[in-house]
């Protein structure tokens, strides 16, 4: 086995043994990339070589090993463009707070990876560089927006990722590229330095190999941060203890409006596939001993519409930032653009700036707020959002987790839904009401399409009880070794 | 035809906290260019921001004093345009729960007290400040972010000078407060005035223009009566009004259009999704309410009914905080009230005016005014020396009775001494005595000034007057 195969935690204990250096995980990872990423193109951004800590903390755990970063996370001067022209040039003067946790751990910055322009999409073709693709399938897409981080990971470019998740960009990826994604729940962690898309949506979370690494990961970047106000103030469980315990008598939902528990009834929109392999998983959990039923989550049809609602609006809204008057792009006078005037500076430079999925929410996110529209859009989305968060709570009254595919299809063509923005909205249907419940949900590996594409599970749980996460996702992977597959390539 | 003119004003007061409203960033006046920002108030990308919980508490200070209802539980939205200086092209600021609402604030005009309706008043940020230059522009965001709290007074103010006594009287509540410098100049206040005309007796409002660049309590009068007779023109020629936001330029007297309601922004509110609502127990607003000071008008009440004062001195008096403090402080340690307020409301009032200063920044303690009238009151000191030994008191910071020895300021009541001197002012002024004593009163005024003028106005003005009579 080489070492670039390895996780985390089991590379940790190869150094706490002094079996490796750090050095030499380095160089393993180096000597992959130069293999797969001319294929793959995941990062945006590497450094050539990964800084040595800034300053280790005291309980630094985690000597020198390298993660790789979403490039919509601030990285103390280094470049952060959301893969957007608009941010060219751009270099924050501080961390995110996550990045901080990360340096005082004792990890090392690798590189930063490809994702949509401002995390607006679902495939990683909305990206001003370059599309991402599928380790699996080149001719597939990695799923987005945090294509570049799933794919780094399950291809060995990566031990370990952060991704942002505002409506699945995080678990829609992870199942795309047949790795374990986690959204937190909204609080978890926090969002200081997370270049905002939609910011009451929005967190930030690990992308790894399996379950152990994902908690891991979590215990580092979570807990209450002064910086974000919107962050919890709660203690963060030792996450670690919840692995490795049985779920004799776990109740597991399964929402009829994501999934038919009645055999050979696939939901439409739904492939053959991804609804044999859910429901495998379904039947495995039952032999693990859960408690599996059926229940509704009435308001789920509104969930994709409120979602584009609110989170184009609030999109609107961060993203008037980015102006050519401060940073990133200007077409300022004597620029190729060319702006003899402050309107015509503004125009041209988010003309140039932005690309066309950006221009699109933006516009979406600036009407639904308009005078005469707020009430009949905006307004009704936020009160569609409290229904949505109430099926969940009235759901999590008698069951400990809900069980769901990820997503209704594995990968699918790059260039095939580019051009018909709904259909691509449609790709995150199982992931969007997530975010607008702001509850805790994350993927794991659970089969392979025919055309040998992953498949995802997703797996939610009440409101900061990711314990609960770690504990079903867990049992299920020791008795399944889909997350053991790689990709050949 | 007379039209009734109605006034609604919008006040923007920079709360005085250390730091500003979202960040740890000083909020001092006058610090270079951008010195005083960080990635919060420049809204980088990834930054976010957090509530300086002290804005909440000097604004609530403010909403209680104008007797607005409050709210316990409120929070903050986004007003989104864009500008330049406006770091994020979005204002954090509050539109669907404002802090407070529907209080008042009572003026005084013409004698007779005036309740002027509270709408609202709410907390947002401030932007930062653009300097153009001929071929550019830069922008200073040294005050991007720094908290204000917006009121917005009824439609009840109908003439410039009532407009005038409602900033008056608005700045010393906020002065009073010690939430607010209150200094058009420096922008620590600003105010907008919306204006229109109607019908003596109409119920509806006209179509009112929206005044915007007044940096004076002046300025917002004259803006106010130059556009007021601007509209009386426009009607009366039988023309009609068209919504519209007005400039003042201060330099021409006129105001100008700047844009109209069709160019009128729509600035897209929604819930600031990076704050929570934040809420104020009732036992919080409770402490804030029972830790406000003494109102000037209340005070005026109280200075006109406790010490015998008129209207004027007690307006005088409680204009400034520190002044009516300064005044009391007197009062305990010499009760004549009449006398402390004269020398309070007269000279050294004067003093300060003069100096442009408020009675904080000056070095004399109460003791010191005390013991300086104490010795014009027991005839030790001639009340114009006495003014002059103020005017040097205020300029080194000594004591009276030190700066008397040294000025030879004392004043002379010794007989022989003013003897001689009388003798001299005779001699020197032969004319006058002549006059005096074929009947010419008004002479006998310009000898005694003559002999305090020889004296250096140390003469006892009494005993002389005595003694000249009896030598002519």
């Amino acid at each position: 086995m080489k070492l670039w195969e390895f996780t985390g935690h089991e590379l940790l204990e190869k150094l706490a043994h002094q079996e490796i250096t750090q050095e030499e995980i380095l160089c393993a990872l180096d000597k992959r990339r130069e293999e797969v990423e001319p294929k793959v193109k995941a990062f945006v951004r590497i450094e050539k070589a990964p800084a040595p800590l800034d300053s280790p903390g005291p309980g630094a755990g985690f000597p020198g090993l390298p993660i790789a970063i979403k490039d919509n996370i601030c990285i103390k001067n280094r470049p952060a463009t959301c893969a957007s022209r608009i941010l060219e040039g751009f270099k924050p003067p501080y961390d995110a707070t996550v990045i901080q946790k990360l340096k005082n751990a004792g990890f090392s910055i690798y590189g930063q990876t490809n994702m949509d322009e401002f995390a607006f999409g679902s495939s990683c073709e909305n990206s001003c560089y370059f599309p991402t693709r599928n380790p699996w399938n080149l001719e597939c897409v990695p799923g987005g927006s945090s294509g570049g981080s799933a794919a780094a990971v399950a291809c060995g470019e990566a031990i370990w990722a952060l991704g942002s998740d505002t409506g699945g960009s995080i678990r829609q990826p992870a199942s795309f590229c047949g790795v374990v994604g986690l959204k937190p729940t909204y609080g978890r962690v926090s969002r200081y330095g997370l270049i905002a898309f939609a910011s009451s949506l929005d967190q930030i979370g690990p992308f790894t190999r399996d379950i152990e690494d994902c908690s891991v990961l979590l215990k580092v970047i979570a807990g209450h941060d002064p910086k974000d106000s919107t962050s919890a103030n709660l203690p963060v469980p030792d996450f670690l203890l919840s692995l490795g315990k049985d779920i004799k008598g776990i109740k597991i939902a399964v929402p009829k409006e994501y999934f038919s528990l009645s055999e050979n009834m696939a939901l439409e929109g739904i492939t053959q596939e991804v609804n044999q392999a859910i429901g495998e998983a379904i039947e495995q959990l039952k032999k693990l001993g859960a408690k599996v039923q059926e229940v509704s989550l009435p308001h789920t049809e509104y969930a994709v519409s409120v979602y584009y609602i609110l989170a184009t609006a609030e999109a609107s809204s961060n993203l008037a930032r980015f102006d050519g008057v401060q940073y990133g792009l200007r077409a300022g006078a004597g620029s190729a653009e060319g702006a003899d005037n402050l309107i015509q500076m503004y125009k041209r430079t988010r003309q140039a700036g932005f690309g066309s999925e950006a221009k699109r929410r933006i516009m979406l996110g600036t009407y639904v707020l308009s005078h005469g529209y707020y009430e009949a859009y905006y307004l009704r989305a936020l009160k569609v959002r409290a229904l949505i968060a109430n099926d969940f709570a009235n759901v999590f009254k008698d069951f400990d987790c809900i069980i769901t595919p990820t997503s209704p299809t594995p990968a699918f063509k790059l260039g095939e839904k580019i051009q018909n923005p709904l259909a691509m909205y449609l790709s995150d249907i199982y992931t969007i009401s997530i975010n607008l419940a702001g509850l805790p949900a994350l993927s794991i590996p659970c089969g392979f399409s025919s055309g040998g594409l992953p498949i995802g599970l997703q797996i939610i749980a009440r409101s900061f009880d990711e314990e609960m996460l770690f504990r079903v996702a867990h049992c299920y992977e020791a008795h399944t070794s889909w997350h053991k597959m790689r990709p050949k390539i | 035809m007379e039209y009734e003119a109605v006034i609604g004003l919008e006040v923007h007061a920079q709360l005085k906290t250390r730091t500003k409203a979202f960040c740890g960033c000083l909020t001092e006046f006058g610090a270079p260019a951008n010195t005083q920002a960080c990635p919060v108030c420049l809204g980088f990308p990834g930054s976010l921001p957090v509530f300086n919980e002290k804005a909440l508490e000097y604004g609530m200070r403010a909403a209680l004093a104008l007797h607005c209802q409050v709210q316990g539980f409120t929070k903050f939205d986004r007003k989104n345009y864009f500008y330049p200086d406006l770091p994020k092209n979005y204002q954090i600021s509050q539109y669907g729960l404002p802090l407070a609402s529907g209080g008042f604030l009572e003026i005084e005009i013409a004698g007779a007290k005036k309740r002027i309706g509270i709408i609202r008043a709410h907390l947002e940020e401030d932007a930062g400040k653009l300097i153009h230059e001929e071929d550019n522009s830069l922008v200073d965001y040294n005050r991007a972010g720094v908290p204000l709290l917006e009121i917005v007074s009824a439609p009840e103010i109908y003439s410039p000078d009532e407009a005038y006594e409602y900033l008056a009287s608005l700045k010393a509540i906020l002065k009073y407060l010690e939430v607010c410098d209150c200094d058009m100049e420096k922008g620590s206040l600003r105010c907008d005035a919306n204006v229109s005309l109607r019908m003596p007796g109409a119920k509806e409002l006209g179509i009112k223009a929206e005044l915007k660049n007044m940096n004076s309590f002046k300025a917002v009068r004259d803006a106010l009566n130059y556009e007021l007779k601007r509209q009386k023109e426009v009607l009366e020629s039988g023309g009609s009004m068209r919504q519209e936001t007005r400039l003042w330029d201060e330099s021409a007297g006129k105001t100008r259009p700047m844009r109209s309601k069709e160019e009128a922004m729509d600035y897209r509110y929604f819930p600031e999704p990076d704050l929570p609502p934040f809420v104020l127990s009732d036992e919080e607003i409770k402490t804030i309410r029972a830790g406000l000071p003494e109102l000037p008008a209340a005070l005026k009440q109280r200075f006109i009914s406790q010490y015998g004062l008129n209207s004027y001195d007690a307006g005088v008096l409680t204009s400034e905080k520190p002044l009516a403090e300064f005044f009391e402080a007197c009062l305990r340690l010499y009760p004549r009230a009449k006398a402390v307020c004269n020398w309070i409301s007269g000279p050294l009032s004067y003093e300060l005016n003069s100096r442009n200063a408020g009675i904080e920044s000056l070095k004399l303690e109460p003791e010191m005014l005390v013991r300086l009238i104490k010795l014009v009151d027991e005839g030790a000191l001639s009340n114009l020396a006495a003014k002059a030994l103020l005017t040097e008191m205020l300029n080194s910071g000594r004591p009276a009775d030190e700066l008397m020895q040294e000025k030879d300021l004392a004043q002379v009541s010794d007989r022989k001494a003013l003897d001689e001197l009388l003798d001299k002012v005779i001699a020197d002024n032969p004319g006058s005595v002549r006059d005096y004593n074929s009947g010419k009163a008004n002479a006998l005024m310009f000898l005694l000034g003559q002999a305090m003028r020889l004296s250096k106005g140390r003469a006892n003005p009494k005993l002389i007057g005595e003694m000249l009579k009896k030598k002519l």
